[in-house]
């Protein structure tokens, strides 16, 4: 694949996915059996209460945690551990204090062996798609979190994955930044054709991004949820169909 | 940078758009006497009243010669080269025992501290070392070295290896394991983890670690030099004392402060270099 054209989304099936916890000698089970496709250049959402398992399941996704069985096929390939197809980014931007913007963002395409210059140039291009062209020299404690968080995502997009993995991305931010934020990542994720996984607690945001969230079931006797959001892109807020989306989710819940 | 600094870029930027007049260059020259007064100024004043108070005789200056006759005893010891011999063979001692604590204490600290079964093992046994004295295992040292040269360098080597070693460890066992985390996702191996992640994360801590050995290694050279020595700024502060040449005396603790001053600041320079990043150490 020419390294400069966008990449072009992963597909991900997963096929009876089980999980559990031993915490102080209780086995706690998180994921149970969790059939799931996932089309290229989706964008899936995950909701859930805490405890249900959303990170979890992102974890075992992003290959940093093994599933008890089950499988998960990326492309028709079953993962081992983490790989170079997909990219994470994490509730907290997790960038190296003693790099620059620049040098962070460069980070990921330089530890897969790319040259200095090669990966610093291919960076660049994505601190401009983020917004931070000004801020290239800058060191991370001179820049906001919402500053932190468009580095920590361009990072992610400077390796071309074809998934992306987000773990409450925009969790630690004001409401304000926020927003942007979703904004931003929308017309990222349009832009770049990648199959995007989400996971957040906040309804709103599932309803704002995601072609169809997936709701973790409170009990775990209960069963997961597949809601698909059917509404135009760029999404209006206050549309009604949109706070109707919103109600249902909320219902999940047991909230109203 | 200092406020301090930033306050003086100010006012020459101020300066060097307006007219050169007399006054301007007047106004200049009073704001930087201003600023050395207010950084070295108690200094000064605590030298003239040591001048004054032993001149006056209000100290008797033959404990505490006036500062212009240990200035020239001081002065006599370097032109003459007499100091120089001492002055050397101090630096190698402290020298050898501090970069052979460097060589060993870094590295093992790193591997120490990504280890935990290691650290878990070591860590009593270290406790113990560091809480013993290194001048009360001295007499051991000789016993064991003799008294030359190699008991010195042991003992200097001895003490600077534990501050560097522990800070080091804690370096390590402090770093956010998020970070290496993230490392991972991107598909980085265990080596490169270490050379991108922990290594770099951990230079502030070595850099405290550095900073306490640097000083224990003077602390320990003038203790070892006094004990059994005939060489050696350590030396020559007794031999001074028990001569009664109480300005050498002085000119040479003047010089061991001189080493802790240069050494220090030597480490604080490299520091700035190293961790830019870090807003703390600039």
């Amino acid at each position: 694949m020419n390294a400069m054209e966008p990449p072009r989304g992963g597909r991900v099936v997963i096929r009876d996915l089980s999980k559990s916890f031993a915490i102080n000698g209780r086995v706690l089970p998180v994921l149970r059996g969790l059939h799931l496709d996932i089309s290229p250049g989706e964008c899936l959402v995950i909701v859930g209460a805490s405890g249900s398992g959303k990170t979890t399941l992102l974890r075992v996704l992003a290959g940093l945690e093994s599933a008890d069985s089950g499988k998960v096929l990326v492309d028709g390939e079953p993962i081992g551990g983490v790989g170079t197809e997909r990219a994470v980014i994490f509730q907290e931007p997790r960038l190296l204090p003693w790099l620059n913007v620049l040098g962070n963002v460069a980070f990921g395409l330089e530890v897969r062996g790319a040259s200095r210059a090669q990966a610093r140039e291919h960076a660049r291009e994505y601190i401009d798609l983020v917004g931070l062209g000004e801020f290239a020299d800058a060191y991370p404690r001179q820049i906001s979190g919402g500053m932190a968080q468009r580095v920590g995502i361009a990072r992610a997009l400077t390796v071309q994955p074809e998934i992306l993995l987000l773990d409450e991305p925009l969790g630690a931010l004001d409401a304000m930044t926020k927003l942007i934020m979703q904004e931003e990542l929308t017309r990222i994720w349009r832009e770049e054709g990648v199959t995007m996984i989400m996971v957040t607690h906040d309804l709103e945001e599932a309803v704002y991004l995601a072609d169809r969230v997936l709701v973790l079931p409170r009990e775990k006797s209960g069963a997961v949820r597949l809601i698909d959001i059917d509404l135009p892109r760029p999404r209006d807020r206050s549309e009604n169909r949109f706070v109707r989306y919103r109600e249902e989710l909320l219902r999940e819940f047991g909230l109203n | 940078m200092s406020l301090e600094a930033i306050g003086r870029g100010v006012i020459v930027g101020h300066d060097s758009d307006g007219s050169r007049s007399g006054a301007d260059v007047l106004r200049r020259g009073a704001k930087a006497l201003i600023w050395f007064l207010s950084r070295y100024g108690l200094l000064l004043g605590f030298l003239i009243l040591w001048q004054a108070a032993s001149r006056a005789r209000w100290l008797n200056p033959a404990v505490f010669p006036p500062p212009d006759l240990i200035l020239a005893a001081l002065w006599n010891g370097l032109s003459s080269g007499a100091l120089f011999g001492d002055i050397a063979i101090s630096l190698q001692r402290a020298g050898l025992a501090f970069v052979a604590a460097v060589a060993i204490a870094i590295p093992l600290g790193l591997f120490m501290g990504q280890i935990r079964p290691v650290e878990r093992l070591l860590d009593p046994i270290l406790q113990l070392f560091r809480q013993t004295s290194a001048l009360a295992l001295y007499p051991v040292f000789i016993l064991l070295l003799g008294l030359g040269e190699a008991s010195k360098i042991f003992v200097i080597f001895w003490a600077t290896l534990f501050p560097l070693l522990l800070n080091t460890i804690s370096g390590v066992k402090e770093l956010d394991p998020k970070l290496i985390e993230m490392a991972r996702v991107y598909g980085a191996a265990r080596l490169t983890i270490f050379r991108r992640v922990v290594l770099p994360g951990t230079v502030p801590s070595i850099f405290v670690g550095l900073r306490l050995s640097a000083t224990t290694a003077l602390l320990l050279l003038i203790a070892s030099e006094m004990i059994g020595a005939n060489s050696g700024i350590g030396f020559q502060v007794m031999n001074a004392q028990y001569n009664f040449q109480i300005p050498l005396m002085f000119a040479a603790i003047f010089i061991l402060a001189g080493l802790g001053l240069v050494s220090n600041y030597a480490l604080v320079l490299l520091e700035r270099r190293l961790c830019r990043w870090n807003g703390a150490a600039t």
